[in-house]
Formats: C-alpha cells, sequence, structure tokens
C-alpha cells in the first residue's frame, strides 16, 4: 500500500521538477516565438499580447535576402553528403577489421581511438585546406565533417560486425561474388540496424555543428542553419522575437530524427560505451 | 569458424589442417582487402593526422598570413605567461572536471530513478533526454536570454521568494560556473540513459540477497548499485572529460569567452588567437589542449579499465 503511495508521491515530485528544469525552457522559446517585437523584448515568461508566429516566420526567412533558404539548403547538402561518405567508409572500415584479424589492427585501433580523443589542429587544418583549394567551400567542410565523425562509425561497426556470424559470406564466396560485392550485397544489408544508427547520430551531429562551419567555412554564401542564428543578435540590438522563431525552425529537423528514431538515436548514444 | 576453400576437399587428412589455415589467411586476403581502408583513411589523414602533426612544428612558429619563423618555446612562454591565455588553462579543467563529476552524480540518481517503478517514467525519459538534440547554439542563446541580469526569468523567479538573483554570466566569478550548469543540464539525459542502460543490467540477485542481509535502500545503493554500475561510470567519466575538456560551442555562443576573459577556456582561446590572426600562438593553445586531454584521458582510461577487470 504505502508503496504505491511513495511511488505516485516520488513520480509527481519528479515530474513537476523535470517539468521547471527541462520544459521551461522550451516552452519559453515557443512562447517569444510567438510575440511581436516590442511584446519579446521584456524577455518576460508570459502568454504574448499578439500572436505574431506567423509574422515572425517571414521575417526570418527574408531575413538578410533569404540567408535562411541558402542556409537550410547548406545544411540539407551538408548532413546528407557528409554523412553518407563517412557511413559507407566507415563500414567498409569497420568490415574489414572485424573480418580479417591482422597486425594492423592494432595500430589502425589507436588511430582510430585518437580520432575520438584529439581535437583538431584549427589553424594547421584551415591552411591545409586552403592549400587544397577547399577552405571556405561546402565541399570541404563534407571532408571535414567524414574526418571528424569517422571514428566513432568506425567502431560502431566494427563491434557491430564482430557478432555478426559469417556463413552468409561464405555462401556468398561460394556463388562466386568478388569483395565488393560480398560488401555491398551480403555485409551492408546486414549491417543495416546499426547503419540507421550511425545515419541518425550523426545527421543530428553534423546539422547542430556550429564550430565546424565557424572555423572552415566562415564565408556567408556557406553558412550553416547554426550561423543564421547571428543574423538577429548584434552587440547594439536583439531581436529576441525573430531569433527565437530561427530556433524554433533550425530544432524541428532533429525534433521530426528524434520522433522516428527515438530508439536508435539512444542506441547509437548510450553505445558510445567507447571499448577499445 | 574456420573456412572452407574449394580445393580443401581433395586434401589428405593429415595435409588439411595446416593447408586450411593457410588458404582461410588467402580467403581473408581476398574477400576482405585492405584496399577497403584506402578510402576512408585518406580523408582521415589528410584532414586529421597530416594537421595534427603539423600542429607541432607551427606551435613553434611566429606565423601570419605571410610568413613562418621558428622562434622555439616564446609561443608556449606568451601562453603561460600572459593571464588572458593561461586563464584558459585553469578554466579548461574546471569545466571538465566540474562537469564531469555533476553528470556521473546526476546521471546515476535520474537514472536510478526512472529505472524504478516511477510513475510517468515514459515522460520523463524523453524530456531528460531531449536537450542532447537540441542545438547547441540554441539552447546557449536560450539560457542567455534566461539568465539575463535584470530581465531574465531566473532572476525574476528567485525575486518572488525575495532574492537578489546575481549577474550569471555578466559576474566575472560566476560566468564560467553558469555555463557549466548549462552544459550539465544539456548533458544529463545521455548520462542518465548510459546508466539506465548499466542498471538494468544489474542481476536482481543481487539485490535481494543484500535484503536478505538486511542492507537499507542507502546501503544497498552503496554497495550493490555503485560497485556493479561501474562499466557505464566509466563511459560516462571518459565521454563527458572529452568532451568538457575540448567544449568550445556553448562558451563561444554564451559569453564568448568574457566578460573579459574570466570564462575563456583553452578551446576558445584557440579559436581567438586564430580569428586574430595569431596562427602560431592559437596552434601553441592547441597542442597544450592535445597535451591536457591526453594527460588526463589515457591514464585514466588504463586506470578505470583495469579495475574493471580485477572485480
Amino acid at each position: 500500500m504505502s508503496r504505491t503511495v511513495s511511488r505516485h508521491v516520488y513520480g509527481a515530485v519528479a515530474v513537476l521538477l523535470s517539468a521547471a528544469i527541462f520544459l521551461v525552457p522550451f516552452a519559453f522559446i515557443v512562447v517569444q516565438s510567438l510575440k511581436t517585437g516590442p511584446d519579446s523584448a521584456s524577455l518576460q515568461f508570459s502568454w504574448p499580447v499578439d500572436i505574431a508566429f506567423w509574422e515572425n516566420v517571414v521575417a526570418v526567412f527574408q531575413a538578410r535576402d533569404y540567408m535562411l533558404i541558402t542556409a537550410f539548403i547548406n545544411s540539407a547538402v551538408l548532413t546528407v553528403l557528409a554523412v553518407t561518405i563517412m557511413v559507407v567508409l566507415a563500414a567498409m572500415i569497420g568490415w574489414v577489421l572485424a573480418r580479417r584479424p591482422s597486425r594492423w589492427n592494432g595500430v589502425i585501433t589507436f588511430f582510430v581511438l585518437a580520432g575520438l580523443i584529439v581535437p583538431p589542429a584549427i589553424v594547421p587544418t584551415a591552411r591545409l585546406m586552403q592549400t587544397l583549394g577547399i577552405f571556405n567551400t561546402i565541399g570541404g567542410l563534407v571532408l571535414i565533417e567524414v574526418a571528424f565523425g569517422m571514428s566513432f562509425c568506425v567502431l560502431l561497426f566494427r563491434a557491430f560486425v564482430s557478432n555478426v556470424p559469417r556463413e552468409l559470406d561464405e555462401a556468398a564466396t561460394i556463388d562466386g561474388a568478388g569483395p565488393v560485392r560480398l560488401f555491398f550485397q551480403i555485409g551492408f544489408p546486414l549491417m543495416r540496424s546499426v547503419i540507421v544508427t550511425a545515419v541518425v547520430v550523426q545527421s543530428v551531429t553534423v546539422f547542430n555543428d556550429f564550430a565546424n562551419p565557424l572555423y572552415f567555412a566562415p564565408g556567408q554564401e556557406n553558412a550553416t542553419v547554426q550561423l543564421t542564428l547571428f543574423n538577429f543578435q548584434s552587440q547594439f540590438q536583439t531581436t529576441w522575437n525573430l531569433l527565437f522563431t530561427d530556433i524554433l525552425l533550425i530544432t524541428i529537423p532533429p525534433l521530426v530524427m528524434y520522433i522516428f528514431f527515438n530508439r536508435q538515436i539512444v542506441a547509437g548514444m548510450t553505445s558510445g560505451a567507447v571499448k577499445g | 569458424m574456420a573456412t572452407l576453400a574449394p580445393s580443401d576437399a581433395s586434401d589428405t587428412a593429415a595435409a588439411r589442417a595446416p593447408g586450411r589455415r593457410a588458404s582461410s589467411r588467402s580467403y581473408a586476403r581476398r574477400m576482405y582487402p585492405h584496399w577497403f581502408l584506402l578510402p576512408g583513411a585518406a580523408v582521415f589523414v589528410v584532414l586529421f593526422i597530416v594537421p595534427t602533426f603539423a600542429s607541432f612544428y607551427y606551435a613553434f612558429t611566429r606565423w601570419t598570413l605571410f610568413d613562418v619563423e621558428f622562434i622555439g618555446f616564446d609561443n608556449f612562454v606568451t601562453f603561460f605567461g600572459d593571464p588572458q591565455l593561461s586563464k584558459g588553462f585553469t578554466n579548461t579543467l574546471i569545466f571538465g572536471s566540474l562537469t564531469s563529476g555533476l553528470k556521473i552524480v546526476l546521471g546515476l540518481l535520474i537514472g536510478v530513478l526512472l529505472t524504478s517503478d516511477i510513475w510517468g517514467r515514459g515522460y520523463l525519459r524523453a524530456v531528460v533526454f531531449f536537450p542532447v538534440l537540441v542545438s547547441t547554439v540554441g539552447v546557449g542563446i536560450t539560457f542567455q536570454a534566461l539568465m539575463d541580469p535584470y530581465d531574465g526569468v531566473i532572476n525574476k523567479f528567485l525575486a518572488v521568494f525575495g532574492i537578489d538573483g546575481p549577474g550569471w554570466l555578466t559576474n566575472p566569478d560566476l560566468a564560467l560556473y553558469s555555463i557549466i550548469l548549462v552544459d550539465v543540464w544539456r548533458g544529463v539525459g545521455l548520462a542518465a540513459l548510459i546508466y539506465m542502460a548499466g542498471l538494468v543490467a544489474i542481476p536482481q540477485e543481487y539485490y535481494e540477497a543484500a535484503r536478505v542481509d538486511g542492507a537499507g535502500g542507502w546501503h544497498r545503493f552503496w554497495s550493490v548499485t555503485v560497485p556493479l554500475v561501474r562499466p557505464a561510470t566509466t563511459t560516462v567519466i571518459i565521454l563527458s572529460l572529452i568532451g568538457g575538456l575540448r567544449e568550445f560551442q556553448l562558451i563561444w555562443v554564451m559569453t564568448g569567452g568574457g566578460p573579459g576573459f574570466a570564462s575563456d577556456v583553452l578551446a576558445s582561446v584557440i579559436y581567438k588567437q586564430y580569428a586574430y590572426g595569431f596562427f602560431g600562438l592559437s596552434t601553441a593553445g592547441n597542442v597544450v589542449l592535445f597535451v591536457v586531454v591526453s594527460a588526463v584521458i589515457l591514464p585514466l582510461f588504463w586506470w578505470l579499465n583495469r579495475k574493471q577487470t580485477e572485480l
């Protein structure tokens, strides 16, 4: 009897506390994005005097000559290309590392872990990209995200493949498949669930990334959605209602991902159990 | 499973064992070729490994847009001699250790709460984890508004109880700690999830045995839960330290390292020197960060894993 009561009491307390700590900031974003400019300037957590959500959305899109539309296209291209390339290349590496133990594996593991731990050297990377002619280009940024995100994917794939039995591989080989066909026709489908996990986690990471675009593609024409937030925030004046409308708009893609792939995101992020 | 190559079939039993081992190796060489590693390795080596090695040279140079001049340890002398820069060093250690410590304590508590048969569990899980998915920039800007000293919701709320809220981000003594709280707010959901995965793996028999021995709830937590959830703790420590020591985005968005340089960390110093055009100094900062991260993570990784196998 008393256990059921305490279960409800603790639960109610936890729900109230979590609402205050975690929901209020999100409610705040939503409320501000509904307000008119002068109304939002006071930063009050209050119901808007006039609902101006649609006007705000239009204004956010129109700001700086429709920069947000360019930015959404840039972010979409960056995310799709970077995640596709990263996942295919990392799957090839994880596949071979798990299937073919060799004396190189130790060295390779060392570099993979280094990729996870070592902070990238900003200026040397930027200068090298300049030399290669890919600094301040979306293509260059794609390769940067691939290079920095690959370690995580390789560890994820290697751990998964080492638990997949080889019988199918052998059957395919007897049917005369070569290594490329074996990988794409047998390996890739076998790895489907872990690939979905990697794609979802890395899409959210790349889409939300702010530092690498700032370091390696600072130009306005290559701005990603994260950088558009600074359009509404200057030293002298911040238009809070538009700023929060923008935050709301750029949170929609990861939110949609979360709703559809909740399980995979959780699996991927908790498997970050970095086991060497 | 050893692999059967077609030629093996005609071999005699005596010749089969060594022959099979050799052919399975050649089978692996054929079907899982090393060139599969090359495309990924090429991108990784060119854009990550080469710049990392180059940084060990450029850190010892005066490096501008136009030329590179070797100056020995001067950059490091400047780095640790100038309080504006060395502040970033101590702040990095504070930021890394405090965020990591808080995520462990709060993550474990939330994890225990959410694996118990508490009411509203599904809702709580979703709510606690969701901040992980919102962009750091969005979180930073939102809390900048909430922490505003005059109009901010937090201080308005405190005023209801007659408390005069501080300038969370404008007080130099407080700014770094305010950002630490926001970082914990953002990352504790992930820590809690990792703990939940570890907690459900603990066999119930241990708890029953402890209960039979008359251990109370608190005692069971300390002598069963904490030691047995250790692999999760290792993961949380390593992940949060790697993230915390390298943190740039949240700090840059919330204070830009200010007021003055009160909340600068190594990563923000590196970016500032890069933006000012002091490339050598910026790269020296990168090398310092590299040394800090390696010096903290590697011994810890080794120590935690050793402890784990002892158990």
